[in-house]
């Protein structure tokens, strides 16, 4: 791998800082989808014109505007190791689908790896933006500025009436998918969230696990985004899920502080029960691990644990993940080994 | 129960996924469930949104009456030699000219995914003013029926030669 920083650091430069409301909205992230036109698509495309897709893409790598964006790394696929991929997708920085089933596959990633744009995804291309906290008009308003730098280059496949071609049906029109990540303990607590997930589907807007389709919800941590691309412009889409957003976030609000008013012992009880457990357990799996950095992270945030941050907390949401235990401790690990050095390094991460 | 992944060991692990108001129900073992857990998160196999997909493309052009024959079968782009029928299984396009082709399909489609069959976003800066202006007009017009309606006959008159000129512009573009 020729750039060793992205897959050793569990925590991207842009998510140790803080956003609006990032004590219930971990993340904001925008992707628009493009293609290429007279191109096959990367799915049946030929290994030729796979080839000349990445080529005429990394060419517009030196437009100067780009460089308002800090350095940008190129990052084939074909150099990278399973582990390495692996970890990328556990940094959200490319998608499971770049990962396992891309041909010429490429990643631009930013310095501080607020930027990435893929390369021979399902799609040519897609650009995608993340940002810590609730940001996201500004993740779009981003993306679209660089679109609009790579649009200068090259031609786009478009349709008067369709509007931006994808590959697939569920992303043509704008192209784009707004999302946010969502950390919803109170509502899951007080058994609100299925009332509240499926109102958001009512809305054009959809619920998914933390990578996205066919992902399961670990940790009270709950991804939603826009289901429809077509026939709504791209400040709509983001207008609404921004406002379905912040209805979310009031009802956690609430919920959060009914439960501290009414069970405050409980609450203690619970956060501090976790807290013991993950500074003492032995073995520990993944989705143990979630729920209870889910428990302590809503302590901090209610106030009840003050001697760790929302910070500490976000990277051992990542390290604790398969693919960054094995890239510390050994590549070759089973799930038992697994489970026993996720909680050692919990141990030692907050042991001080 | 037997587990849907194996079909060997009794399912333990029972759940539903709710997509738009669709039940689905899956029932598996623990052992293919840790199996699951193993892969590289979002990639698990069997859940994907194409498999979804496939189901509502495998309708005619207008549903109710219209026989699925062998139109449906020769239906094939010329660019990438994709046929309608293998569109229908995977779920996605093999290229841009599908689009052309499938066309007399697609609109059914777009309206079960997105509820709607025509972009109103964003367009490409090179290739866009055209649009743009025909986008104008079309909001010119519908202010014209209205101003028609409310007899407002002077303005009517205005954003017709406005019209007439926008689109002057465009056809000798």
């Amino acid at each position: 791998m020729p750039n060793l920083r992205f897959t050793e650091q569990p925590l991207s430069e842009w998510m140790r800082h803080r956003g609006y409301e990032s004590d219930i909205v971990i993340s904001s992230r925008v992707r628009i989808a493009r293609n290429l036109q007279h191109l096959a698509f990367p799915m049946l495309a030929t290994n030729q014109q796979s080839e000349e897709v990445l080529t005429r893409l990394k060419a517009v790598l030196e437009d100067d505007r780009l460089s308002q964006y800090g350095v940008l790394h190129f990052l084939p696929l074909d150099d990278m190791d399973d582990l390495d991929r692996r970890i990328l997708v556990e940094k959200h920085l490319i998608s499971p689908n770049l990962a396992t089933e891309s041909r010429n596959g490429a990643v631009l990633i930013s310095e501080d790896e607020s930027l990435s744009i893929m390369i021979n995804e399902e799609d040519h291309l897609r650009i995608q933006c993340l940002y810590p906290g609730f940001h996201v008009q500004e993740a779009w308003e981003r993306a679209t500025a660089v679109d609009d730098i790579f649009e200068a280059h090259v031609d786009y496949a478009f349709d008067d009436k369709r509007g931006y071609l994808t590959s697939c049906p569920t992303n043509v029109g704008t192209g784009l998918r707004a999302s946010v990540m969502m950390h919803l303990p109170a509502l899951v607590l007080t058994q609100q969230i299925n009332r509240i997930l499926s109102a958001v589907s009512q809305v054009g807007l959809t619920v998914r696990g933390i990578y996205g389709e066919g992902s399961e919800a670990m940790g009270n941590l709950f991804q939603i985004s826009n289901q429809i691309t077509l026939g709504q412009s791209e400040s709509e889409i983001i207008e609404n899920l921004h406002g379905v957003v912040l209805q979310i976030i009031e009802h956690e609000k609430t919920a959060r502080q009914k439960l501290l008013m009414e069970s405050r012992l409980r609450m203690t009880d619970r956060v501090m029960r976790s807290y013991g457990i993950l500074s003492n357990a032995a073995i520990i799996d993944s989705k143990e691990a979630a729920q209870r950095l889910s428990d302590v992270r809503l302590g901090i945030d209610l106030g009840l644990i003050d001697h760790l941050t929302a910070s500490q907390l976000n990277e051992l949401t990542v390290l604790t993940q398969s693919g960054f235990l094995q890239k510390i401790f050994n590549e070759h690990m089973d799930r038992a080994e697994r489970d026993m050095y996720r909680a050692k390094l919990i141990r030692e991460k907050l042991g001080k | 129960m037997l587990c849907q992944e194996c079909g060997k060991r009794p399912a333990s692990l029972h759940f539903t996924k709710i997509v738009n108001g669709e039940k689905t129900e899956f029932h598996i073992c623990e052992a293919c469930a840790r199996e699951k857990g193993e892969m590289i998160p979002g990639t698990s196999g069997g859940f994907s949104i194409h498999s979804l997909l496939s189901g509502l493309l495998d309708i005619g052009p207008t549903g109710k009456g219209q026989l699925v024959g062998k139109n449906t079968e020769n239906l094939q782009c010329k660019e990438c030699g994709m046929t309608y029928s293998q569109f229908s299984k995977v779920g996605r396009f093999g290229c841009s000219s599908c689009y052309k082709y499938f066309n007399d399909r697609l609109d059914p489609l777009f309206k079960r995914v997105h509820g709607n069959t025509t972009h109103m976003g964003k367009v490409p800066v090179r290739v866009g003013s055209h649009i743009q202006a025909k986008r104008k007009i079309e909001g010119l017009r519908q202010e014209l029926q209205q101003k028609i309606a409310e007899e407002e006959f002077e303005k009517a008159a205005k954003l017709r030669d406005e019209i007439r000129e926008l689109e002057k512009d465009i056809s000798s573009e």
